[in-house]
This record gives C-alpha cells, sequence and structure tokens, in this order.
C-alpha cells in the first residue's frame, strides 16, 4: 500500500467519524452521561491525532491534541460538558474537517494552525475552582466505587467514590452530592465491579442509594439506558465508481434487451421467445437490485442536522429540539446529493423563521423548546420529505402584504388568492419575511432557489402552514434518477425523449380535424382541450428543426400533441410521430452541451442509437410557455375551481354492442396493446407478462355475458391471427389487472350529474357523458365476478402511473 | 539524444495535425450521429461509442476551416479529455508519427485569436508541419458562443 493510499484512507474514514462527532457531541449536551458516547468522541480523536502524527500532519496534529487533552478531563470527570465545551469541541471538529479537505486537495495540512481555537480550549482544561467542584460531585453522583480502585480494571475507575456522608438529593436536582472524594469511605459493592464497565455502572450507581434509602439524583435514568453498538453488519466498503459502472453496464443490458425483447418479437421461434422473456424477467431483476446498492439511507444527510440546528438555534437564542422519523428510508445517491443542501436551508428556515423565541413560546402558551419534525416515507414510488415546525406558522397577511410591496402580485390578485396559493408565494425569487435579515437566512434567496433544486431532480415542494401550529414544508422527490419511464417522440427525423413525470396525456387529432381543432390567438396557436385553451408548442420549431417543407407536409398530415406540464403550466407539444413508452436509461451530457437548457440528457435507444431527453421545464422556458408565476396562480384557481365543480375524468371505451362505457381516468395505469402471441394461459385465467410482472387480463366481454358463455368463453384463447389487443392497465386496491376491450373511443371530462341505476352487474351506474348514455364500471365488481387474483402492484409500476400517461390506441404508429 | 513524443495525425483541409499519442482512446471510422439542436455549432452531434455516449466535436469548425465537402465522410479520433471522452471528427488519419523535442516550434505571432490558443505549436517535419493540437483547449466550449441556426 503506497502512502497515498493511507492518506486516501485516512481521509474517507477520518470523514465518517467526524460526522458522527458531531452528531454524538450534540447529543452528549443533551445527556452528559452517556459515557459510552464520550468514549466514543474520545477515541475518534485520538484516532485522528495518532493516525496524523504518523502521517506528519502536525497541525492537525496539534489540534487534534488539545481536543484530545479535553476529551480526556471529560471522560475522566473531571468536567462536565457545558454548551460553552461542546462550542469549542464543535469547533475543533470544524478545524479538523478543514484541514482534511486540505488534505485531500494538496496533500498538505495548510498553512493555518488554529491558534485561538487551541487556546480557547487549552483555557476550557482548567476551569474555575467552584465549577471544578461541581463538575467532580456530579460525576460522583453517577457511580460508586471502592476503595480498592486501583486493584480493579483501568475501565473501573471512572466510577469514583460516595462516601457515607454524601447526601443525596431527591429528582430533579442535577447537583446531587457534596463530596470530597479523600474522606470517602467505600460503601460500594466490590465485587460488581468486577463486571464489566457497563453493566458495572448500574448495580455500583443503585448501592448507595440503597444504603441511603433515596432515589438515585436525575441523570441516573440515562445512564441506565444501556447504549449497546450494533456490531458490526456485514458489509464491504466499494467504490462509487464501481457501483457507477456496474449501473452503466447493467443500462446496457437494459438496452440490450430491449433489442433483443424487438427481435424476438419479430421471429417465429418458440425457444428464442422464452429465452428472451427469461432474459427480460432476469435483467429486470438485476437492474432494480444494482439501483439498490445505490440506495441510501436519508439519515446520512440528517445526520448533520442536530447539529444544523443546534448551531442556528444558539445564534438566534432559540431552544429547538430536533426528531426524525423514518431515518432509514432510502433514496438514490445522487439524489441524495442534490436534496442535501435544499434540505439544509428547510431545516435552517424553519429554526429561524418557524419557531418563536423562548418567551414568545411561553405567552402562546407553548413549550419554551419548538419542535423541529423531520419525517421521511415511501408513497407511490416516490419518496416524501417533511420538515415540520410547531412555530407560529406563516403569517398570510404578511406574506401578501411583502409580495405586494416587492411588486411580485398585485393587490387585484392578492384579494384573489387563497390560502394556500399566498404560501406559495414564498417560493418566488426575491421573497422574504424575515423582520430582520439574520447570518443564516431571510436575504430573499433560498426558497426559490429551494424549489429549482427539488424541481430539477423532477420532485415538487409544498407548503402547509396553521397560524399558531406550525409550517409543514413538504418535499417530494424521485427514488432514483438513473433509469426514467420516458415516452419517445419523433420530430424531425430524430427521436427524443420525454420524462413520463411531466406526461399529463397524449391527443391525436385526424388531419380532417386538425386543420379547424388549432385555433390561434394573435398567431399563437392553441387547442382547446376539454374547454380549456391549450398552448401549443411546435417541437420542431422551438429545435430550429423545421424547414417549409415541414409546414407544409405538417397541412395533411394528423396531428400529434404530448400534453405537458411544467412549473404548475400545462402546454402541449407538438410532435411528428408518438413511438412508444420506454424505460431509459439516462446519461448526463457532457459539460459542451450543459448550456443547452432544453435537454436534460442523452440515452441510448434500442437501435443503438442515441436520443436526447427533453428538458420539459426549459422547453417550457423557451417557449415562454412558463413566463410569470402570476399566470400560474391563475391556472391553479381555474384548475381548482373545475375540480370543485364536480367534474370528473373519464375513458370511454366501446362496450358490448354499441354500448359505451367508462371507467373513471383515476383508476386507469395505462393504455396498452398486446400482441395476441402475448397473452397465456395460467389455468383459466388469461395473462400476459407486464414489465416485469403477470398481469391478469380480464374480457370486458365475459363479464357482461351470461354465465353459461362465461365458462366456454374462459377456455378459448384469442385466435392467433388477431390483431393487437387493447388493455386498459387498471389500479384496483394496490393490484393492478388488464381489462380487454373491444376499442378506446376518447377521454372526456364531464359532469357526473344526470344519473340512473344499473341495469345489470359491475355496472355503478348509468350516465350521460357528451349526450350518449354511458355505463360506469365498477372495478371491485368486475375483480370480483372474475374471480380474478391479481398481483401487487409494485412501487416502480405504480410511478409510471401517477402521470396517468395514455398511450393513445393505435395513435401514431 | 533529445527526447521524442508521439503523435496521432490527421489531416484537416489537408493540413497536417497531430495530438498526443497517450490521449488517443481510439480511431475509428464514421458512426451514427445523433444532432444536437441548439448546441453550440461546433458539436456535430452525439454517438453510441460502445454505451458510451460521446459527443463529437467537428474540428474544421472548430479550427474555423472551411466546411467539409458534401459526401466526405469524417472519422472519429476518440481522445480523452478532463470531461470523458470526446471525439473529434477529422477528414483523414494519418499514421502516427514519432518526433524529435528539437523540431518543436511555437506558432508565428501571425496566427489568429482564437485559433492560436488551440495550437500549441509545429513540429518541422521533412516535407510539411505537424500542427500540435491542445486536446483540452479543443474539446473547451466556453468561448463558442455561435448557436447553430441562429
Amino acid at each position: 500500500m503506497s502512502d497515498s493510499d493511507i492518506v486516501q484512507d485516512f481521509l474517507v474514514e477520518s470523514s465518517e467519524n467526524l460526522d458522527r462527532l458531531d452528531r454524538d457531541l450534540v447529543g452528549l449536551e443533551k445527556n452528559p452521561r452517556d459515557k459510552e458516547a464520550l468514549a466514543g468522541v474520545f477515541r475518534t480523536i485520538h484516532t485522528i491525532k495518532g493516525t496524523c502524527g504518523f502521517l506528519g500532519f502536525s497541525k492537525l496534529e496539534k489540534v487534534a491534541h488539545v481536543g484530545e487533552n479535553l476529551l480526556t478531563r471529560l471522560r475522566d470527570g473531571q468536567l462536565a460538558l457545558n454548551p460553552e465545551l461542546t462550542t469549542a469541541l464543535l469547533g475543533m471538529v470544524d478545524a479538523v474537517r478543514q484541514m482534511l479537505k486540505e488534505i485531500q486537495a494538496s496533500g498538505q495540512d495548510g498553512e493555518e494552525d488554529y491558534p485561538e481555537l487551541r487556546e480557547t480550549l487549552t483555557r476550557l482544561l482548567t476551569p474555575d475552582t467552584a465549577e471544578l467542584a461541581r463538575d467532580k460531585d456530579m460525576d460522583q453522583a453517577v457511580g460508586a466505587v471502592s476503595a480498592a480502585t486501583e486493584t480493579q480494571p483501568p475501565d473501573a475507575e471512572r466510577f469514583k467514590v460516595v462516601s457515607e456522608d454524601a447526601t443525596l438529593s431527591p429528582i430533579g436536582n442535577p447537583v446531587p452530592v457534596k463530596v470530597s472524594k479523600k474522606k470517602a469511605k467505600t460503601i460500594a459493592v466490590v465485587g460488581e465491579m468486577e463486571e464489566s464497565a457497563r453493566n458495572g455502572e448500574l448495580p455500583a450507581a443503585t448501592g448507595p442509594s440503597k444504603a441511603e434509602g433515596m432515589v438515585l439524583p436525575a441523570g441516573g435514568p440515562q445512564v441506565l439506558e444501556t447504549k449497546q453498538r450494533d456490531p458490526a453488519p456485514e458489509t464491504i466498503r466499494v467504490g462509487v465508481n464501481l457501483l457507477d459502472k456496474l449501473m452503466t453496464l447493467v443500462g446496457e443490458l437494459v438496452l440490450a434487451r430491449n433489442q433483443l425483447l424487438q427481435l424476438a418479437n419479430t421471429v417465429e421461434n418458440p425457444g428464442l421467445q422464452a429465452v428472451s422473456q427469461r432474459m427480460n424477467l432476469i435483467a429486470t431483476e438485476l437492474q432494480e437490485e444494482v439501483m439498490k446498492t445505490r440506495m441510501q439511507p436519508i439519515g446520512n444527510i440528517w445526520g448533520q442536522f442536530p447539529r444544523t440546528v443546534r448551531d442556528v438555534a444558539l445564534g438566534c437564542g432559540k431552544q429547538v429540539n430536533i426528531e426524525m422519523e423514518g431515518k432509514e428510508t432510502e433514496i438514490d445517491k445522487t439524489i441524495i446529493e442534490a436534496i442535501k443542501d435544499p434540505l439544509t436551508h428547510l431545516v435552517r428556515n424553519s429554526v429561524d423563521h418557524g419557531i418563536e423565541l423562548p418567551q414568545d413560546r411561553v405567552k402562546a402558551g407553548k413549550h419554551p423548546a419548538g419542535r423541529l419534525i423531520l419525517r421521511a416515507f415511501h408513497e407511490g414510488g416516490q419518496v416524501n420529505i417533511e420538515i415540520s415546525d410547531d412555530g407560529g406558522g406563516l403569517n398570510k397577511d404578511r406574506i401578501r402584504d411583502k409580495a405586494m410591496e416587492r411588486g411580485l402580485i398585485t393587490a387585484e390578485q392578492a384579494g384573489r388568492m387563497s390560502e394556500r396559493e399566498v404560501f406559495n408565494l414564498i417560493f418566488l425569487p426575491g421573497f422574504s419575511t424575515a423582520a430582520k435579515v439574520t447570518n443564516v437566512s431571510g436575504r430573499g434567496v433560498g426558497m426559490d432557489v429551494v424549489k429549482t433544486n427539488v424541481e430539477k431532480i423532477g420532485g415538487v415542494v409544498d407548503v402547509h402552514s396553521k397560524a399558531g401550529q406550525g409550517t409543514t414544508i413538504r418535499v417530494k422527490i424521485p427514488l432514483t434518477l438513473a433509469i426514467i419511464p420516458a415516452l419517445v417522440v419523433t420530430c424531425g427525423g430524430d427521436r427524443y425523449a420525454i420524462p413520463q413525470v411531466s406526461l399529463l396525456e397524449l391527443v391525436r387529432l385526424e388531419p380532417e380535424h386538425a386543420r379547424t381543432a388549432i385555433e390561434m390567438v394573435h398567431g399563437a396557436p392553441v387547442y382547446r382541450l376539454r374547454g380549456r385553451l391549450l398552448p401549443l408548442v411546435y417541437l420542431d420549431r422551438e429545435l430550429q428543426l423545421a424547414d417549409d417543407s415541414a409546414a407544409e407536409w405538417r397541412q395533411h398530415s394528423a396531428v400529434n400533441i404530448v400534453v405537458l406540464q411544467a412549473d404548475g403550466r400545462q402546454f402541449g407539444l407538438v410532435v411528428d410521430r408518438i413511438n412508444d413508452t420506454e424505460e431509459i436509461v439516462v446519461k448526463p451530457l457532457r459539460k459542451q452541451l450543459k448550456t443547452v437548457k432544453t435537454f436534460a440528457g442523452s440515452s441510448i435507444m434500442g437501435d443503438g442509437k442515441v436520443a436526447l431527453i427533453l428538458d420539459v421545464l426549459g422547453l417550457a422556458q423557451r417557449a415562454s410557455v412558463v413566463t410569470e408565476t402570476r399566470d400560474k396562480a391563475l391556472v391553479e384557481k381555474v384548475a381548482e375551481s373545475a375540480a370543485d365543480a364536480g367534474k370528473q375524468t373519464f375513458l370511454l371505451f366501446a362496450g358490448l354492442g354499441d354500448s359505451r362505457m367508462a371507467i373513471p381516468l383515476s383508476a386507469l395505469a395505462r393504455l396498452e396493446e398486446f400482441p395476441v402471441s402475448q397473452v397465456e394461459m395460467s389455468g383459466t385465467q388469461w395473462v400476459t407478462q407486464y414489465r416485469g410482472q403477470i398481469l391478469p387480463l380480464i374480457r370486458l366481454s365475459l363479464i357482461m355475458q351470461e354465465r353459461r358463455n362465461k365458462l366456454r368463453g374462459l377456455q378459448e384463447l384469442p385466435a392467433a391471427d388477431g390483431g393487437p389487443i387493447q388493455v386498459l392497465v387498471l389500479h384496483h386496491e394496490k393490484q393492478r389487472f388488464g381489462l380487454v376491450v373491444e376499442r378506446i373511443l376518447d377521454i372526456v371530462e364531464d359532469m357526473a350529474d344526470v344519473q340512473s341505476p344499473p341495469t345489470r352487474p359491475a355496472v355503478i351506474y348509468s350516465v350521460v357523458i357528451g349526450n350518449r348514455v354511458t355505463e360506469l364500471l365498477d372495478i371491485a365488481a368486475i375483480l370480483q365476478i372474475s374471480g380474478t387474483k391479481t398481483g401487487p402492484s409494485n412501487a416502480n409500476g405504480s410511478s409510471t402511473a401517477t402521470g396517468s400517461a395514455l398511450k393513445s390506441a393505435g395513435g401514431g404508429n | 539524444m533529445a527526447q521524442t513524443s508521439q503523435f496521432c495525425t490527421f489531416y484537416l483541409d489537408k493540413l497536417l495535425f497531430g495530438v498526443e499519442l497517450k490521449g488517443v482512446q481510439e480511431v475509428i471510422r464514421s458512426l451514427d450521429m445523433t444532432k444536437v439542436p441548439l448546441a453550440p455549432s461546433v458539436v456535430s452531434g452525439l454517438i453510441n461509442l460502445r454505451g458510451q455516449i460521446v459527443t463529437a466535436v467537428d474540428l474544421r469548425r472548430r479550427l474555423e476551416l472551411k466546411p467539409r465537402a458534401a459526401g466526405l465522410r469524417a472519422m472519429n479520433v476518440v481522445v480523452r479529455s478532463e470531461d470523458g471522452a470526446i471525439s473529434l471528427l477529422v477528414d483523414e488519419i494519418g499514421d502516427v508519427v514519432e518526433v524529435d523535442e528539437g523540431t518543436f516550434e511555437p506558432s508565428p505571432e501571425t496566427l489568429r485569436g482564437s485559433v492560436r490558443t488551440m495550437i500549441l505549436g509545429v513540429h518541422k517535419l521533412e516535407n510539411q508541419l505537424l500542427h500540435v493540437l491542445d486536446i483540452e483547449k479543443a474539446c473547451q466550449m466556453s468561448d463558442v458562443g455561435a448557436v447553430a441556426g441562429d
């Protein structure tokens, strides 16, 4: 092993240890009797000091040395931890971290040798006598030790003597005993001291209290907590590079699999089909497992928050307790890195702005110490992170006034805004209501940056607040960025991928319809989508691919509109052709192309060619769809009022005969077409392989038929020469299944107000949609009638469903 | 004996250029390329190099030479830059030459501005001059403001 390898190992190990130090020190401040943690802190600093002495980093060694001296006193009980000491020790940790950075960058431990810090640490070594005496007493109350201490193993020395004239104080008094060590006579049980140090604490400490017939002083219960560190889990250290490489290779494998599947579909060879399907399953599983290796618990970045909170709270004279739930929630490494700064900002903000000063809290009838709760959990293929405080909440009026004062909204707009809209104003650039600018926050940069950063990785931020009760900020982010579902479209002869998170729906206008359906608002093309104007953006124009012939050609062809959402705004992207949805492996663009904001990355398609991934937000900005936030607020308002009016969106399809049927769009995951050759029989059930799972297929015609026909129908495989079958992939109570229908008609939004009772099973009611009587199907009843056992829908699958992206039936192909 | 170094050489508009051999990953024939709309004009597109997506830089444009004649297929010289592999599109591949340090001379002052930063100098070969290209500079796009189509 070369020198640089040793240094590298030292750096890696030390930086991990330092992160733990931050946590341990803050924890110790709350619970100074935690000997185990204190010993851990001591060991870490001791190791760093030893190693850097060996490696010749003398400045680092000096700083670590004074820190160690102080820790020695603490460990031996000659000093008790107080905020001043903690601050000094944290300062030392920062200095050590800084020097480690220097070593990483330059191989040297830097010029700075921190004389002031060392002086502070040295000064704190010798507190004034009164303090010393008190500290000693405190320590003595913790444990009792026999006079025979010297003969005991060194570990036992920590337990000091409690003399027989000790007067133990009742619970609640932190300074229990006044004793001098010299006078002390033993009352502790010597035999118990021979047990291990940890076990020894309990009997030794209770010894004197029994003798005195008194209860242990405060602090006792905390000592009793036996803090057992988990034994080292069976893990090995693997370089991130190696994981990235594995990920790339798996990405390649996924691509090769896609190619193979395409090929297998064109070749009539049962052997090849079987192998390719097996390969498909294995590749999917491998992909999932490799993704897991990149997953990290969010606790890794939360670990530093207690320290952040402490520093900020101390800085602005507040008391804050931080609580964490769901530390073990796992997220992809790249996302962890991307949300670290936004989360830190939110946490600082909550402490600085959210939680009130102790005196104000008491006035409001709250506990002087504020609570900051971090919560993380998985939901619907996404990760939710909540940052809640129990502070004063957002002040609606102040936000509104501030926004008007800054010219962000007009008075008229302000009057119309709902509470939620007002709260969301805090995410506008240039907004800050902090009465005074602190060094933490209030400079008017921040929340908008948080929002932009979260949106950059496909996430959303939302804020909820109740006056006097606190504020909750919820961040929703995707699990991973490495492999995403995307819609592939063609424009100007090249393919482009559109991340499915931004995708709302697809609309296809037939040539004869297209000319009249697209209208102009002073030259800006729009389309009436369910009564609302949808601005249209022509991809070829935005990408400057269009020439005159394209415009000519467009006159006579169908128009494919991809309805997208960016920054809360909807727009229709017109493309030449809609190909298919695919799971694509995202590869970042090189720096030469970083300036092109329209693209988020690139990916390799099944045929080995490269396709660019559109950055929907960047594209929207380029096309000036997203201009000012005030528009957005209005759009939201419209959307909300529409929702309030009880409008629902339905998917219409042809039922038996000429009848029309519908299901609520919310139950629909996707629309798919399967070639008949992919349909298999499992028992009496039709199934197909779909995204690595077995998807049970239910034929609508069977549900609606009479019983005797049904039995026969069950055995019947679809005719091999038939065309592809149309399948609605539906969700029902975490199950997914495919409903085979004859023909998909349309998506409509309508009020479900004209209703009549059902005429047959599996129908909730009949309703008039678009002037036709339509039967609304009851999905639960369908499942029951068909007796289908459906597979659970997995988290990955449901993430693709959230966009309720629809592959228009047969459209574009 | 003076120090020698090896260059991978290629032609651009009949001029002989060279990049240090150790910076060259491979040389390949033209591959399918995906054009990048709105990108700086010197970026010809993206190619799939065995699963790795590589940006192709048109050296003719980069060095402000006249565009390649239609029908002339470019060759890819894939070089390793700080930012990963980059493919340089050239007209024709030459030999690997070993040159003596003594034959090197910096570019004359009369060489124009932006190109000057990319050409470190020339090696005086027997019958022609070998232009030594700075790979990092050639791959840097920050100083290129031009956008295709604008």
